[in-house]
C-alpha cells in the first residue's frame, strides 16, 4: 500500500504542476529582482527583466548561479528577506575558505520539512514509526531536515546525530527503531557492527533513507540484505534547501523531484545549453517557493538524467537518476563536500607549496581521505618530534577547513607527478559511479 | 668540537635506502655512522660521512631534502660503566638527549657515541669540563 504525505500534490496532473511552476517562478523572479541587488545586477548584465519571464518556458533566459556567486555574495548578499524574517542558517563547504550559508524563514523550514516528510512516507513511514536520524545535526542539513520531516509525519523521532555507534545500536534495539536515516556508508557500517554484536534479531528496522553521498546498487543490496530492510535514496543540497529535494519511492527507479518547489533542468555543462529530458547532463535547480534564499538556475555540478516515464507508485513528479558524476572537482567524503581548492588553501596558509595529491579510498564501506604533501627543506628536521608536530598542525588545519579528518602523508620531493597543464590532484579509488 | 651530521628524508618504501647509498657510493662518499628513525610513512636517515660538504652538494643536486645538524661524537672505552658515567654527567646538568646512536671503527680502539642535544655548545662545555673526550670534524676524516 502506497503512502503519500501530500497526495494531491505528489500525484497532481502535469498541467497542475506546470501551472504551479509558472505562477511560482514569476513570483520568485520578481521577489529576487526587487529584494536582492546581486540578482538584479546579474539579470541586468544578461539584459533580462522580470517581465521577460512569463512561464517556465522562459526559464532559459535567466542567468545561471554557481557556487562562486554564493562565495562572492557571502554572507548576506543573496538573502532575499529582511534579517528579522530569517530564522535559521545551514551551511556547507565552499570551494575555498568561505563556506556557503543558506537562510530560511519559518515558512521555508516548513516546506523543507514537508519535502522530507514526503520522503519518509514514500519509504513506508507513518505515525506509528520510530525514526532514527543519525545524520549530523548542526550546520549540516541532513539531521535537521529528516528530523523535521519525521515530526511532520508524526513519527517518534530519535535525534541521534552522527557517531557513537554503540549508543546508536543500543537505542535502535531498545526503542525498536523502524526507519533509519543516515549516509549509506554509515548504514553499511552499522549493519556490520550489528552483525558483529550478534543483535541482528533485536533489530526492528523496515526501511532506511540514505543520502548525502554516492552509493552503488551493490551497496544498496548489501545493506538491504544485512539489515533486512528496503533502502531508499534521497537527494538534496544545502543551497537548494537540504535533503528532500528529491526522494525515492518504492519503485526504486530514480528519485522524484519535488517539482512544486523546485524546477529541474539538464544542461550541457560546457555550453550551458538546455538539453531535452532523457539526456545526460548537469542538473540545474530553480527554487520557486523559498522566501529567504531562493536560487534561480543554480548549477549543482551533479551529472544526471531526468525521466518523465509514468511511475508505478502513482507520483507524477519527474524522476532523476542517482548522480552519475560531477562536472567540477568536488568530492563527497563521508557525506561531506570536499574541494581540492580547500586543501590547497590550507597548504598555502601553512607555508607549504601547492604540490599535493588527494587520495580517496573506501575501506569496509568507510571513506578515507589522504593528502600527500611533498617534504620541503623548510619543513624538514632531523628529529621526528619536530616533523610530527608540523604534521599534526597540518592535520588540525585541514580538519578545521574540511570538517573531517584527513591523513597527511609526507612524500619525497618531486615524487608527485607533474603533468603537462592540469595537475592530477585527485585520485578517487572508490568506484562510486 | 661538534661534528656535522647529515639528516635525509626518505620515504618508507622498498629500495629507497638502496638508491640513496648508491648515490653516495658513486661519488666515493664513505659513511662512518648510520642511524634511521622511522615512522610508518617515512624515515629520517642520519649519517656521519667523511666529507659532509661534498655530500651536501651531491644531495642537493640529486633533489633530496636534507639538513646538516651539529652533533657531539664522544669516544668511550669499551668497558662496562663508561657510558653510564657520560649519561650521568649530562643528566646532572639537565642536558636532554634528542637522540643518540653508536658506531665503531676499525682503526681505533673503543666506540663512539653520537649525541644530538638542543644546546650543543653547552653540552660540549660540560663534557669538556668533565674530561670526557670528543672527536672533532677533522678527526672524523681520519677515522
Amino acid at each position: 500500500m502506497t503512502h503519500y504525505y501530500q497526495p494531491e500534490i505528489e500525484c497532481a496532473s502535469r498541467e497542475q504542476i506546470t501551472a504551479w511552476q509558472n505562477e511560482r517562478l514569476v513570483k520568485t523572479v520578481h521577489h529576487v529582482y526587487k529584494n536582492v541587488p546581486y540578482y538584479r545586477k546579474l539579470m541586468e548584465e544578461k539584459g533580462v527583466t522580470p517581465d521577460d519571464i512569463k512561464s517556465v518556458a522562459d526559464l532559459h533566459k535567466l542567468p545561471f548561479l554557481t557556487k562562486a556567486d554564493l562565495r562572492d555574495a557571502y554572507p548576506y548578499g543573496l538573502l532575499a528577506v529582511p534579517l528579522r524574517d530569517a530564522v535559521r542558517i545551514q551551511s556547507t563547504s565552499g570551494t575555498t575558505g568561505k563556506r556557503v550559508v543558506a537562510f530560511y524563514t519559518q515558512h521555508d523550514i516548513d516546506l523543507w520539512d514537508d519535502c522530507c516528510a514526503r520522503a519518509i512516507m514514500a519509504a513506508g513511514g507513518t505515525k506509528e514509526d520510530v525514526v532514527q536520524v543519525c545524520y549530523g545535526y548542526g550546520l549540516f542539513t541532513g539531521g535537521p531536515g529528516l528530523n523535521g520531516g519525521s515530526h511532520k509525519v508524526g513519527s517518534l523521532t530519535l535525534p541521534m546525530s552522527s557517531g557513537n555507534t554503540d549508543r546508536q545500536i543500543q537505542f535502535m534495539c531498545d526503542l525498536e527503531a523502524t526507519i533509519l536515516c543516515c549516509t549509506p556508508s554509515y548504514a553499511a557500517y552499522l549493519a556490520e557492527s550489528i552483525h558483529e554484536r550478534g543483535v541482528r534479531d533485536q533489530i526492528k528496522l523496515k526501511a532506511g533513507i540514505f543520502g548525502a553521498e554516492a552509493w552503488t546498487e551493490e551497496m544498496r543490496h548489501d545493506i538491504e540484505n544485512k539489515l533486512g530492510i528496503k533502502a531508499y535514496d534521497i537527494y538534496g543540497l544545502t543551497e537548494i534547501s537540504g535533503p528532500g529535494v528529491a526522494f525515492e519511492c518504492e519503485a526504486q527507479t530514480g528519485m522524484h523531484i519535488n517539482e512544486d518547489h523546485f524546477i529541474a533542468e539538464i544542461i550541457d555543462p560546457e555550453t550551458g545549453e538546455v538539453l531535452p529530458d532523457g539526456s545526460k547532463g548537469e542538473l540545474v535547480f530553480t527554487s520557486i517557493t523559498k522566501e529567504a534564499f531562493p536560487l534561480l538556475r543554480y548549477r549543482t555540478r551533479d551529472i544526471c538524467v531526468l525521466t518523465r516515464e509514468k511511475c508505478s507508485c502513482g507520483r507524477t513528479h519527474v524522476k532523476m537518476c542517482k548522480p552519475m558524476g560531477r562536472s567540477d572537482d568536488m568530492l563527497i567524503v563521508k557525506g561531506v563536500n570536499v574541494f581540492p581548492s580547500q586543501i590547497e588553501t590550507v597548504l598555502l596558509n601553512q607555508g607549504y607549496e601547492a604540490n599535493y595529491q588527494i587520495i580517496v579510498t573506501r575501506e569496509n564501506n568507510s571513506d578515507k581521505l589522504e593528502v600527500q604533501v611533498e617534504m620541503t627543506p623548510e619543513m624538514f628536521s632531523d628529529t621526528l618530534s619536530q616533523i610530527s608536530a608540523k604534521e599534526e598542525e597540518l592535520v588540525e588545519a585541514l580538519k578545521v577547513m574540511l570538517g573531517i579528518y584527513a591523513k597527511v602523508r609526507l612524500v619525497a620531493p618531486k615524487s608527485i607527478t607533474r603533468s603537462e597543464g592540469k595537475a592530477v590532484r585527485v585520485i578517487d579509488q572508490r568506484k562510486l559511479y | 668540537m661538534s661534528v656535522k651530521q647529515i639528516s635525509v628524508f626518505l620515504e618508507n618504501a622498498a629500495g629507497e635506502l638502496a638508491s640513496f647509498t648508491d648515490v653516495l657510493s658513486k661519488h666515493d662518499i664513505d659513511m662512518r655512522a648510520l642511524s634511521i628513525a622511522e615512522t610508518r610513512d617515512f624515515g629520517i636517515l642520519r649519517i656521519i660521512v667523511n666529507d659532509p660538504d661534498k655530500t651536501a652538494e651531491i644531495l642537493k643536486e640529486e633533489g633530496y631534502v636534507f639538513s646538516i645538524t651539529p652533533v657531539i661524537a664522544v669516544a668511550v672505552s669499551d668497558e662496562p660503566g663508561s657510558l653510564v658515567h657520560i649519561l650521568h654527567v649530562l643528566g646532572e646538568n639537565n642536558i636532554n638527549l634528542e637522540y643518540t646512536y653508536a658506531f665503531i671503527t676499525r682503526r681505533k680502539e673503543g666506540a663512539y657515541l653520537v649525541f644530538r642535544v638542543e644546546d650543543t655548545d653547552k653540552a660540549i662545555a660540560i663534557l669538556a669540563g668533565n674530561k670526557i673526550p670528543m672527536i672533532s670534524q677533522e678527526e672524523v676524516y681520519t677515522l
